[in-house]
């Protein structure tokens, strides 16, 4: 890297970046400082009282266990379906590329209802599961379907470029000193999509764990056992317990805050590793 | 999060380089089984929700729709959701096109700071999105006194609906140009001022052409997310029926009241928009791979 100013031959750097810093300022930063701001108002001990509820507790150990479970899931099959699209030929192939992303594009409120349907003690697959004793929509297991449906796409896009431009030859050094295709996945492949696969799984965790629409209509919310803490905060708006919901809120936006760096983190390892960024 | 749905604009590998290849081809019965395994998945969680929509539309007939498609309060609740769509992606875009200037094309000290800065929508839940407008400018909030002595609503209308929606899908067009440009450089443009290309005329006739097919990626996904958000405006929303109701609010209020083959069929059109998304993204990775296609031996000299 050269160390000399480089001389602005382009136009609108005062223009774009002034624009870009308002505008940043105005519809991100600044309203969600007033997250921080209200919250202040509040003692450390009404603070510590207000987001340690029981209720609020057994919210976050479901938020977190089942976005941790659902990022999990979504790990495994991510990456037998990014390997499925980047390796092998079968039919509908360039479909199931696409639907990949059907997470993204489809509305959440119509994936929750979708998936309520489907689950529900009349459901497609409700009506099979429920007999075997298996209890899906309206309650805790509701909530992590709709987690690993909203997380597919993040896993597979990810790993999916890395093994796209993954060079034959360690592989095949690996065949040739006579490792067989577990060992050379688990010794060579591995270590080199494992910072993709880490930076999936926390894409799929992060939006877990914030997600609202599709898991509200499947999950029942019976308090303490199956509502999720944006819920919370949405409760605690319709009481009118503003202070409260923003204690949440606060909450949860420190420790997105924190997963974005992490995220970042991430995402610069794995561009260091592959030599490409994801 | 979704910034991971960048396109990929190089060209798809050749599969025969691992199928034909012993020391990458695994096993026929593992090949099988990894399959299997991957497309089951693929088909509980991503096909049967998708068809499981449009069976319960149609589950009535055809009626429902032309039901639901005349109701006032459905047309209002599409009306307002275009309408929502129709301010903030552009804005968003504009916002896009200056962000991703002002990082590919200068250097900057924080530069790396206003990226992550950009991306924190993303990261938070679209709930709390929505109450950030709540303390702003609801009653409670802080412009909240100052806004009813004006007689301006912005909570539980229009306008909250609209700032919800800008700030779910505030990163969409930045994050798929910041990278896109920065990977273009700066040469173009320079030598087009150095050309005599001023101000605007260097983005117009130098840039711009570049960027299309990733402008276009991030306006579809934007657009896509600021029609179906749900969280967020929810709760600024107020569900007013027939003033401030989106769609996908409507599909909730229909499904409370155990409308389902109405819900459904609003669903469904939620549905055939997340397809025709699906749909232009191929379609963009298509004609982008396509453009930027290596230019074969002996051709392309001058």
């Amino acid at each position: 890297m050269a160390a000399k100013r480089r001389l602005r031959v382009l136009p609108g750097f005062g223009l774009s970046l002034g624009y870009t810093f308002t505008y940043l300022s105005l519809i991100v930063l600044v309203p969600l400082a007033a997250v921080f701001i209200k919250t202040s108002s509040l003692s450390m001990l009404e603070f510590w009282n207000v987001v340690t509820t029981p209720r609020v507790v057994a919210s976050y150990k479901l938020s977190f266990g089942a976005s941790l479970a659902a990022a999990g899931i979504n790990t495994v099959f991510g990456l037998m379906l990014a390997w499925a699209l980047v390796r092998y030929t079968f039919p509908g192939k360039k479909l199931v590329d696409a639907l990949i992303d059907l997470p993204f594009a489809l509305p959440t409120a119509v994936a929750g209802i979708a998936l309520t349907a489907l689950y529900a003690k009349n459901g497609w697959l409700g009506q099979y599961l429920e007999p075997m004793g298996i209890k899906i929509a309206f309650g805790p297991w509701g909530v992590l379907v709709a987690l690993v449906f909203i997380g597919v796409p993040f896993v597979v896009r990810t790993v999916q470029p890395i093994l796209e431009d993954l060079d034959t030859e360690f592989e095949e050094a690996s065949a040739s000193l006579g490792a067989d295709r577990l060992q050379t996945f688990w010794i060579v492949v591995l270590p080199i999509i494992f910072p993709a696969l880490l930076t999936g799984f926390a894409l799929a965790f992060a939006r877990a764990v914030g997600e609202y629409g599709s898991v509200i209509f499947i999950a029942g919310n019976i308090p303490m056992v199956s509502e999720i803490t944006p819920l919370m905060i949405i409760t605690k708006l319709e009481q009118y317990d503003y202070v409260g919901a923003t204690a949440i809120a606060a909450v949860m936006l420190v420790f997105s805050f924190i997963l974005l760096l992490i995220i970042n983190g991430l995402q610069a390892w794995t561009a260091r590793r592959t030599g490409r960024e994801v | 999060m979704a910034g991971v749905v960048t396109h990929r604009a190089h060209p798809v590998s050749d599969l025969s380089r691992f199928e034909n290849n012993p020391a990458t081809r695994e096993p026929p019965w593992v090949k099988r089984l990894i399959l299997g395994l991957a497309l089951s998945f693929f088909a509980v969680f991503l096909l049967l929700p998708l068809f499981a929509v449009f069976a319960e539309a149609l589950r009535k007939g055809w009626d429902t729709y032309r039901v639901v498609l005349t109701d006032s309060d459905a047309l209002a609740a599409i009306q307002l959701t275009l309408l929502a769509a129709a301010i903030s992606v552009p804005l968003n875009l504009v916002f896009g096109v200056a962000a991703a200037w002002s990082v590919a094309k200068f250097d900057f000290r924080g530069k790396q700071w206003l990226v992550t800065f950009i991306d924190l929508p993303f990261s938070v839940s679209p709930v709390v999105a929505g109450l950030i407008y709540v303390l702003m400018f609801g009653a409670q909030g802080w412009f909240g006194p100052w806004l009813r002595e004006h007689d301006v609503k912005i909570i539980f209308a229009v306008p909250g609906i609209v700032l919800a929606t800008i700030f779910v899908t505030f990163p969409f067009i930045a994050r798929e140009l910041i990278p896109l440009m920065q990977a273009q450089g700066r040469e173009e443009e320079e030598a087009a001022v150095v050309l005599g290309a001023r101000g605007w005329q260097v983005f117009w006739m130098v840039t711009l052409p570049n960027i299309k097919w990733g402008l276009l990626y991030g306006v579809i996904l934007c657009n896509a997310r600021a029609m179906g958000e749900f969280g967020a405006v929810s709760v600024v929303s107020g569900k007013i029926r027939g003033q401030t109701n989106t769609m996908p609010l409507q599909v909730e209020i229909l499904y409370n009241e155990y409308n389902f083959a109405a819900a459904f069929a609003m669903a469904s059109l939620l549905a055939l928009l997340a397809l025709a998304t699906l749909v232009l993204k191929s379609w963009i990775e298509h004609a982008s791979r396509r453009d930027y296609a290596p230019v074969p031996e002996g051709r392309g000299k001058v």
